[in-house]
């Protein structure tokens, strides 16, 4: 899963170890809020500004619940157990079948596979490189982060509001690069969904709804 | 020591956001605002992601060879190539550039 090494990539770039890198996958495991949060360290930003800009890039496991809560098993303790493979892909798995057996079934093996795949690539990308100023540099690897940041972006560019968020998202963080401590940009980022929200379409079918199964955001 | 503590806070946060809806409140929808951040947030903050760590070194803004390379990753992606391919073809356009 190639995702997962290149978070293990940029774990070890940040001067993480490898077994921090692994606690990041085992008990986040949320993608794109693990990369945001590394690279807020990396760069030498606060606990705050790291923490704050995962949680805003997780605010939609909320909306993976609403979709999924009703399937989830009962007693309580197998739901909590359950609720840590919430995110994009197993969310679109199981909301893809119609029963709720299969929809159970294509949740837990869609996330479970995932969680495996997405655990074992950080390992290979975190101890694969023992991170060496002139490598990371000669090979580009610097430029491998905002790509991958790109490429998880890259869906979402389609709708109109997100689009709009982007840019202003975009241009409130360059700006306050200058002036802000390291980190704070990317929080402060957050005010683009002004620019989204503004004329916003009417709700559709599938607002609220996980991105497209492919790889884990 | 500071990527542990983020590595518990972020983990706690995220499991909170994860298990709120399935163990608190069932299936009942979000309120139509907590929705549209939902949908907008990610959009913004991978923006910044991107131009942040594309063109800022410590507090200053520099044009350098990182561009070429998210420029390279752009055009990979418009060309609909996977994830992989993109992040590679990042690497390989900046180290190119750099030995120019």
């Amino acid at each position: 899963m190639p995702f997962g090494v290149a978070f293990g990539v940029a774990c070890s770039e940040a001067g993480l170890s490898v077994w921090q890198a692994s606690g990041f996958s085992l008990f986040v495991f949320a993608g794109s809020a693990q990369f945001a949060a590394v690279e807020i360290v990396g760069d030498g930003g606060s606990v705050a500004a790291a923490v704050a800009a995962g949680l805003l890039l997780n605010v939609r496991s909320l909306a993976f619940g609403v979709v999924m809560a009703s399937s989830l098993p009962e007693p309580r303790w197998k739901r909590a157990l359950w609720s840590q493979l919430m995110i994009d892909e197993s969310t679109a798995i199981g909301s893809a079948q119609d029963e709720v057996r299969w929809r159970r079934y294509g949740y837990l093996w869609g996330g479970l596979g995932i969680f495996v795949s997405w655990n074992l690539s950080t390992l290979v990308g975190s101890a694969g490189l023992s991170s060496a100023g002139d490598v990371v540099t000669d090979w580009g690897l610097d430029a491998t982060i905002p790509a991958a940041f790109l490429a998880l972006l890259w869906p979402r560019l389609s709708d109109p509001a997100q689009r709009r968020s982007a840019v202003l998202g975009a241009v409130v963080a360059l700006a306050l690069v200058p002036v802000a401590p390291p980190g704070v940009p990317i929080v402060a980022a957050a005010l683009g969904v002004v620019a989204g929200w503004r004329r916003a379409a009417p709700p559709t079918a599938d607002e609220g709804q996980p991105a497209p199964a492919g790889r884990l955001e | 020591m500071t990527a542990t503590v983020v590595l518990i806070g972020l983990a706690l946060g995220t499991y909170a956001l994860k298990s709120a809806v399935p163990l608190l409140v069932g299936g009942r929808e979000l309120p139509e605002v907590l929705q549209r951040m939902a949908n907008l947030l990610p959009a913004a903050l991978l923006a910044a992601l991107v131009v942040v760590s594309a063109v800022a070194d410590d507090a200053k803004l520099v044009l350098d060879e990182r561009v070429v390379g998210l420029g390279a990753a752009a055009v990979a992606l418009a060309c609909r190539a996977p994830f992989v391919v993109a992040v590679v073809v990042a690497a390989a356009a900046t180290a190119a550039a750099r030995l120019l």
